[in-house]
């Protein structure tokens, strides 16, 4: 039954995907989603908080890419910058472009960017359990979203709603659409934010930890669910999480996220495999194993992200890199290619003449 | 594949019926016995303001002068003659037909005054809310003057000010009343709806119905008014007493209704300096005002008690 769902073959698949768009970077068009330079600052009464900073990724049509890092590192900002939801104020995206599917987002007047949340892009939210209103029915909240861009009729849309729910695997749809959010488990009502993600068929479905609120089985089953739905529908994912099993499991490439900065970024094989920035090792040495008897407590990093008021020129990890030395505190390394294809890391240290080889 | 349409643990697989906010609020409510007993009450008020015109023995204004001949020209007290089962006035008019008058404009005061409370207050207080900063300081800033203006001397102003015009004229001056009593009564409906909205504004809801695209104006009337609708029914409900009191504390000082026409203010007006002879024509109107008042508080409690359970026991 649980057949993996050719979740194997995508990595080597995308590797190469990836390999031949960083060849031929001049056809742009062959991606979805291309965010350059992307600088989303918050105006705290403390000083401007750079939330996130300089961030650059691309994204091809149908590609998953998972944005990973821990609570604080800009991951969710990132994603509320690319459909403009960031709360202004305090926050503002002050530069950078994000050109979706040949439109740059940033430059699209208020009501365009409008028409195009939920249409081409859909968001499914962390917790389940607030992101729907509870005085209103689970059929009008799913339909909203088909009604205000598809132009349907009631009808129209509650019968594609039924449709829908029976997709996210919702049973006997048609006798729920009257239902209210507290009628249904918190699963249940993560399957109604992805049948409203789905909703309009839209080329990106921007997953922000989907499953951080749900427990374990049904954090599995969620997870594919959103990998054989957006296999089926052709849909770009950027899953955001702080799980790499998740994005292990999910994504054909990783970026790696720390202090409002992409740090490392790859195919999933090579950031599991060779990361090349001490941050990630780290972020891979806390996952628990079930081969590892030796201790029953998780290694953590120590120490906290830095707060991102007057970031000074280091490394933004320095403080808590057990690799550091003066390098690292005078100067910010920029991201370099490494071996592979498409691997890039922000990291002196595994650089070329650094000192770790 | 086969896991798309695996049904999920916990989920029930009888059919039952969808149980909304609403269903859940009407079965606590009619638990609450003080609650039904004042919801009775205004049933039986409301019924008597509608129909109680059709059902009065005699008109408001008829003058049975044979009747008070006959009783030596004194008003007839209550339960002697059956033709006037509650009495007459000195002028020999009936007071059950006047009292059911009353009940007519006491329940046109209620619903109007809160139908002129809700069109203001609400819009006000979601405008102010939902867009917050500047706009919201301004409103408010305006609310608190109509909060800190002597209720009494404005109704009494904008009716003098008024008296003469078509408007003052309309629906034999109770309509002026209705409105005045209206526009100082809105404030708490719009201090409400703008504190829900600030605090449900920030709610993932919203943010979610954003992702999707829905319009600003989707939102607020959509998303966040029926959320925010509960306490603005107990509010409005908890405020129909008031504006009764209200219009017949203005009746007794002469100012809305005229005479012919009773309201139970003027019908306590009208008895008081009789009060020791004929206690009748004051305790009547009395009792009723009374019962109005704790019928429509009563309610208004129980359905704070409904709408939000969490606040059950705290007051």
């Amino acid at each position: 039954m649980e057949e993996a769902v050719s979740l194997e073959l995508t990595p080597d698949e995308a590797a190469r995907i990836t390999r031949e768009q960083r060849e031929t970077k001049a056809a742009k068009s062959k991606y979805l989603l291309e965010v350059k330079n992307l600088s989303t600052h918050f105006f705290t009464p403390d000083g401007v908080v750079r939330a996130v900073d300089d961030v650059s990724f691309e994204l091809g049509y149908g590609e998953t890419l998972g944005l990973v890092g821990e609570s604080g590192c800009g991951k969710s900002v990132t994603a509320l910058s690319l459909t403009r939801l960031v709360p202004n104020p305090p926050g503002k995206i002050v530069a950078g472009s994000v050109v979706f599917d040949g439109v740059d987002l940033l430059k699209l007047s208020d009501e365009g960017m409008r028409k195009l949340r939920g249409k081409e892009i859909g968001f499914i939210f962390q917790d389940p359990l607030t992101s729907l209103n509870p005085t209103l029915t689970i059929g009008y909240q799913i339909a909203e979203a088909i009604r205000q861009h598809m132009g349907l009729s009631k009808k129209a849309s509650y019968d594609r709603v039924v449709e829908l729910l029976a997709k996210v695997g919702i049973p006997r749809a048609r006798d729920r659409l009257n239902d209210y959010p507290h009628q249904f488990s918190g699963g249940m009502r993560q399957r109604v934010m992805i049948a409203i993600a789905l909703s309009c068929d839209p080329k990106l479905i921007l997953a922000d930890e989907p499953t951080t609120a749900l427990d374990v089985t049904i954090q599995a089953q969620i997870l594919e669910l959103i990998s054989v739905l957006s296999d089926e529908f052709g849909t770009a994912v950027l899953m955001i999480t702080h799980d790499l099993g998740i994005a292990a499991g999910m994504c054909d490439r990783v970026n790696v996220m720390y202090a409002g900065r992409i740090v490392e970024t790859g195919s999933v094989d090579v950031i599991f495999e060779r990361p090349r920035m001490p941050y990630a090792w780290g972020l891979l040495d806390s996952l628990p194993r079930l081969d590892d008897v030796r201790s029953d407590r998780l290694r953590t990093i120590e120490g906290l992200p830095p707060l991102l008021i007057n970031v000074p020129d280091a490394c933004r990890f320095n403080p808590r890199c057990a690799y550091a030395r003066d390098a690292c505190r005078d100067h910010e390394p920029e991201l370099t290619p490494r071996e592979e294809p498409g691997h890039y890391a922000r990291c002196w240290a595994t650089d070329k003449g650094g000192w770790i080889p | 594949m086969a896991t798309q349409t695996r049904s999920l643990p916990g989920v029930a697989t009888t059919a039952r019926r969808s149980e909304g906010v609403w269903r859940d609020a009407f079965g606590r409510l009619r638990k609450n016995k003080l609650a039904l007993l004042g919801a009775f009450g205004v049933l039986l008020l409301l019924f008597a303001g509608i129909f109680g015109p059709m059902l009065a023995p005699w008109p408001y204004q008829a003058q049975d002068l044979e009747a008070i001949t006959a009783n030596g020209s004194e008003p007839i007290p209550p339960f002697q003659d059956m033709s006037h089962p509650l009495g007459t006035d000195q002028l020999g008019r009936d007071i059950l037909s006047r009292l059911l008058d009353g009940a007519q404009v006491s329940m046109t005061v209620a619903f109007v005054v809160q139908l002129v409370v809700l069109f203001i207050g609400v819009p006000l207080g979601a405008i102010a809310g939902w867009l917050g900063g500047r706009t919201d300081t301004y409103l408010m800033r305006i609310t608190d003057v109509f909060y800190a203006f002597p209720d009494l001397l404005f109704i009494i102003l904008m009716s003098v000010a008024f008296r003469e015009t078509a408007f003052g004229r309309a629906l034999n001056g109770v309509l002026l009343v209705f409105v005045a009593i209206g526009l100082t009564s809105w404030v708490t409906v719009a201090r409400l709806i703008r504190g829900q909205l600030l605090s449900l504004k920030e709610t993932e809801f919203v943010e979610a119905a954003r992702a999707i695209g829905v319009s600003d104006r989707n939102i607020v009337t959509r998303h966040l008014l029926p959320n925010a609708i509960g306490p603005v029914i107990v509010a409005v409900t908890l405020g129909i007493p008031t504006a009764i009191l209200a219009e017949a504390t203005l009746a007794y000082i002469g100012i809305g209704v005229q005479p012919p026409r009773a309201s139970w203010g003027t019908l306590i007006a009208e008895g008081q300096p009789f009060i020791r002879s004929y206690p009748w024509l004051t305790l009547f109107p009395g009792i009723l005002i009374a019962t109005a008042l704790m019928s429509f508080t009563f309610l208004g409690d129980g359905l704070r008690d409904a709408l939000d359970p969490k606040l059950k026991g705290k007051q």
